[in-house]
């Protein structure tokens, strides 16, 4: 058999099995089972399966069901580790599969009844969850090997996978006594592991998706293929707010593959039996928008009617001492203004949704994010319970915060064409790169303004920041965190800076005219607030001719974790000792440093860039320290450390989605540049060794790169950027 | 109705002969380990390679290829570079959202297949036009210098 025919036969297995978990896993046949006793049945042998979060089979297989989103940052591997850690399994025999759309059993313990993934909080909520899971299996084992050897329990030992009983010289494999275990019922109360006797929670242990994202096999929503689908592009408005006029389909419907051309209430879809024929459909349709009530503004108008705003007192945030007093009675002040542009997530993934509907219901296929919401978004749309929505979540070729879509813009879009059809064939939506860049939903651009004030010993005695910028949380399912008009997220890391400052004032100014749809972005708040407060901090230092590092120390005695990072990541990357000089004429090479907490992790890089004679930036090298509590899979952080530096620096270098007149000027990877090979920096990471529970990585070491990035192009040249991204701003 | 020779195996496709070979790669044939990131070349996940040169499949018409032999994802683990190549990408574990990696592991197996002892610099100019939005470069780099010194 030629190697094409095996990877062809290959792929229908797949599709096939992925047919029969999900079978496995309606959660109507499910739940039941699973309170109840520890067994299911599984075609035609019986699995053990002690709790939602994981089965045993017969073949020795143990399979981790993962709640959350394998997006990139490692939760895969994460969730399983948790799991075979208390359950004394082998690595080798640990295998993930994704969980079925049901909050009863998946919901995310950080977000109440919904199942979703977010906020840096897969591991840190499945935690204690995943610990107990694995445990409560680890027990019945033991039970049931205990009952076959007639042993007692406490003196019966598991280790890799196997179970043993020294002086009887009984052993088993986990799966030989699934059966057996199966039958227990299940314990009420289940001893934790102390950390000292973790084997693999702390060690290095290969990711779980290598071998599939490595051979092509790993399935995406862009590769699902089902029996009559259609796939669709579609023409969407040039502008914010602008809707369809009319449209002429006549030679649209003439191209080759090309079904069925429909409205939808975002545009004018194009149905054909490929994407390619779908693209080619939707550049021969002619279409009238209408404009009229489109957003017409352009980003440097946004920014003047923000600087307008923040002339003026915002709503407050937080407040401690007298902040204005102080200022106003201060010789030595010091103000600055921070700008940061409207970011575009990009995921390498273009966005997709698969859907079809059944006499059953709707399901769908996608690389979800939400699954709660976006089963009440869809049951709502086609007039079903939530529980008919199924929802197989795939993998997602990149996120950074985009799937988990406000007003769930692509699934809707994608419902509203199968609606369009009367649901006759299953629909594949593919948004081509330009639709996934300009469809909004971005990171809201920011406008930031501090005072602040000196005494005559150089100490910071008053801080004054004022920030102007659209709420993301506003018309999402987090709305109700909105609180006497603050949004939370849109001033986190900056309310709470950490530094010790008598006279402190955080105001707000949400504008709600802005017709830019806007969104969390990895590390969603702090992406912004960072740079603002820790670019100050380096200015304040500087006006008061105080070593950044050993000044933000004064300040952080009453936090330790940042102060550990802090001093971790100067200390390693030999702080105060002489940069060597660049290898180019006139080039200047500076370091600079930044600390931030988000997501309940701590994070302090020191950056060291070579900016050129001719005002390029060059990142060569990038030390950080992260205190995420407990490292679950010391390699997943690093990983995620590095990957979110060179996420950052993308963003700090290149990344702007302008407007003008209301249209975004960006449309693919030439004109929003991505970070490619060549400037990626050296990295060093360095893990806080920690027994605090773990918190997130896949957002925290986002946060300080830029102003460690910019507070190192001050050191090397004495200018200061004070408005991403970085771009051409140092040409001469 | 063109015919093509895909990972040593004959195929037929009914397709217009200016349709990219990406899409009859994912769409008609069903190879979907090669990838649609930007349609204009300009991110590299879509690589596959035509007579062994690393090719863009997003606007490479089918009629360029139906000469040439294509090695995709799929069965770019049949030659040595290539095996060595994935398993460097596995013991590294270099993937995140592993969406580029189809890609990046062609032009990683292009370039060592050209050059056995590659610089940073050349890593840099044969791998620059892939794009990782998870920034996975640093472990791609070491990946590549794994992969050839398991080939020396």
């Amino acid at each position: 058999m030629t190697r094409y025919i095996e990877n062809a036969s290959r792929r229908r297995f797949l599709k096939g099995s992925a047919g029969l978990t999900l079978a496995l896993y309606f959660p109507w046949q499910m739940a039941a089972a699973a309170e109840s006793s520890g067994s299911t049945e599984d075609g035609d042998s019986q699995a053990f399966e002690p709790n939602a979060f994981l089965r045993i089979d017969e073949d020795n297989k143990v399979t981790v069901i993962a709640k959350h989103l394998e997006m990139g940052q490692g939760t895969y591997t994460g969730l399983a580790t948790i799991v075979a850690e208390e359950l004394d399994a082998d690595w080798s025999q640990v295998q993930v599969e994704s969980a079925p759309a049901d909050a009863s059993r998946y919901n995310n313990l950080h977000w109440g009844p919904n199942q979703g993934t977010g906020g840096s909080s897969a591991i840190a909520n499945s935690w204690q969850q995943l610990r107990e899971a694995g445990a409560t299996a680890r027990a019945m084992l033991v039970a049931a090997a205990a009952q076959q050897w007639e042993v007692s329990a406490a003196e019966i030992v598991v280790e890799s996978g196997v179970v043993k009983h020294e002086a009887s010289g009984n052993e088993a494999s986990l799966g030989e006594l699934a059966r057996a275990a199966a039958e227990l019922p299940v314990p009420d109360e289940v001893t934790l592991k102390e950390p000292a006797n973790f084997t693999l929670i702390g060690r290095h242990i290969q990711r779980q998706d290598s071998p599939d994202k490595t051979t092509g096999q790993a399935m995406f929503t862009q590769d699902i293929h089902l029996p009559d689908m259609l796939t669709a592009v579609v023409a969407h408005p040039p502008r914010f707010g602008a809707r369809l006029s009319s449209f002429d389909d006549a030679e649209a419907r003439q191209v080759k593959g090309v079904v069925e051309v429909v409205e939808i209430p975002s545009g004018v879809a194009v149905l054909a039996k490929d994407t390619w024929s779908a693209r080619q459909g939707r550049e021969a349709l002619s279409i009238e928008w209408d404009e009229s009530g489109a957003f017409t503004l352009g980003t440097e108008e946004i920014f003047e009617r923000y600087r307008e705003l923040a002339e003026s007192a915002g709503t407050v945030a937080e407040q401690r001492g007298d902040a204005d007093a102080v200022l106003a009675e201060t010789e030595h002040t010091l103000e600055a203004a921070y700008d940061l542009p409207y970011l575009a997530h990009a995921a390498m993934e273009p966005l997709n949704c698969v859907i079809q509907l059944s006499e059953e219901g709707c399901e769908v296929w996608n690389g979800d994010q939400m699954q709660t919401y976006d089963q009440s978004v869809l049951a709502e749309l086609f007039d079903l319970s939530p529980e008919q929505v199924r929802i197989n979540t795939l993998y997602a070729g990149g996120s950074f915060g985009r799937r988990a879509a406000k007003g769930a813009d692509y699934i809707v879009e994608a419902a509203h064409i199968v609606k369009a059809i009367d649901g006759r064939v299953p629909v594949k939506l593919v948004w081509l790169r330009e639709d996934d860049m300009r469809a909004g939903n971005y990171r809201p651009l920011f406008h930031h303004r501090l005072w602040a004030g000196l005494d005559e010993q150089g100490q910071l005695v008053a801080w004054r920041h004022r920030l102007v910028g659209q709420s993301v949380a506003e018309g999402s399912p987090f709305e109700a965190m909105i609180q006497d008009g603050i949004d939370p997220t849109s001033v986190e890391g900056a309310s709470n800076l950490p530094y010790a400052i008598a006279n402190f004032q955080v105001e707000l100014h949400t504008p709600s005219d802005i017709g830019v749809p806007v969104q969390w972005w990895r590390s969603v708040g702090s992406s912004h607030t960072a740079f603002s407060t820790e670019c100050f901090i380096d200015e304040l230092a500087s006006e008061a001719e105080k070593d950044p590092v050993a000044w933000r120390l004064e300040m952080l005695a009453d936090h330790p974790r940042h102060a550990g990072v802090l001093e971790l990541a100067a200390e390693r990357a030999g702080w105060g000792q002489p940069l060597a000089d660049a290898d180019d004429e006139g080039a200047l090479r500076g370091r600079g440093v930044a600390v931030h907490e988000s997501f309940n992790s701590w994070v302090a890089q020191v950056a060291e860039v070579t900016v050129q004679s001719n005002g390029n930036v060059r990142v060569d090298r990038v030390v950080c320290a992260v205190d995420c509590g407990i490292a679950v899979n010391p390699d997943v952080v690093k990983a995620q450390v590095e990957g979110s530096i060179g996420f950052a620096l993308t963003a700090a270098l290149y990344g702007e989605i302008r407007l003008t007149e209301g249209r975004v000027e960006q449309s693919n990877f030439h004109d929003y540049q991505p970070l490619r090979i060549g400037a990626m920096p050296a990295i060093e990471v360095h893990i806080v060794t920690s027994v605090e529970a773990p918190s997130g990585i896949g957002e925290p070491p986002v946060p300080p790169l830029a102003p460690a990035v910019t507070n190192a192009i001050f050191a090397a040249t004495g200018k200061r950027i004070r408005r991403l991204p970085i771009a051409d701003q140092l040409a001469s | 109705m063109v015919t093509l020779n895909v990972n040593g195996q004959t195929v037929q496709a009914d397709v217009e002969p200016d349709t990219p070979l990406l899409w009859v790669l994912r769409d008609t044939l069903q190879l979907t380990g090669t990838k649609f990131g930007c349609g204009m070349s300009l991110c590299g996940a879509c690589t596959v390679h035509l007579d062994g040169q690393a090719v863009r499949t997003c606007t490479l018409p089918v009629s360029a290829a139906v000469d040439g032999e294509i090695v995709t994802i799929e069965s770019v683990g049949d030659s040595s570079v290539g095996e060595a190549v994935q398993q460097a990408w596995q013991r590294l574990d270099v993937v995140q959202c592993g969406y580029c990696q189809s890609g990046q592991i062609m032009s990683a197996v292009a370039l060592l297949e050209e050059n056995r002892t590659p610089s940073d610099e050349d890593i840099d100019n044969a791998m620059g036009g892939n794009v990782c939005r998870c920034a996975t470069y640093v472990r791609i780099r070491a990946a590549i210098h794994a992969a050839a010194e398991s080939l020396a």
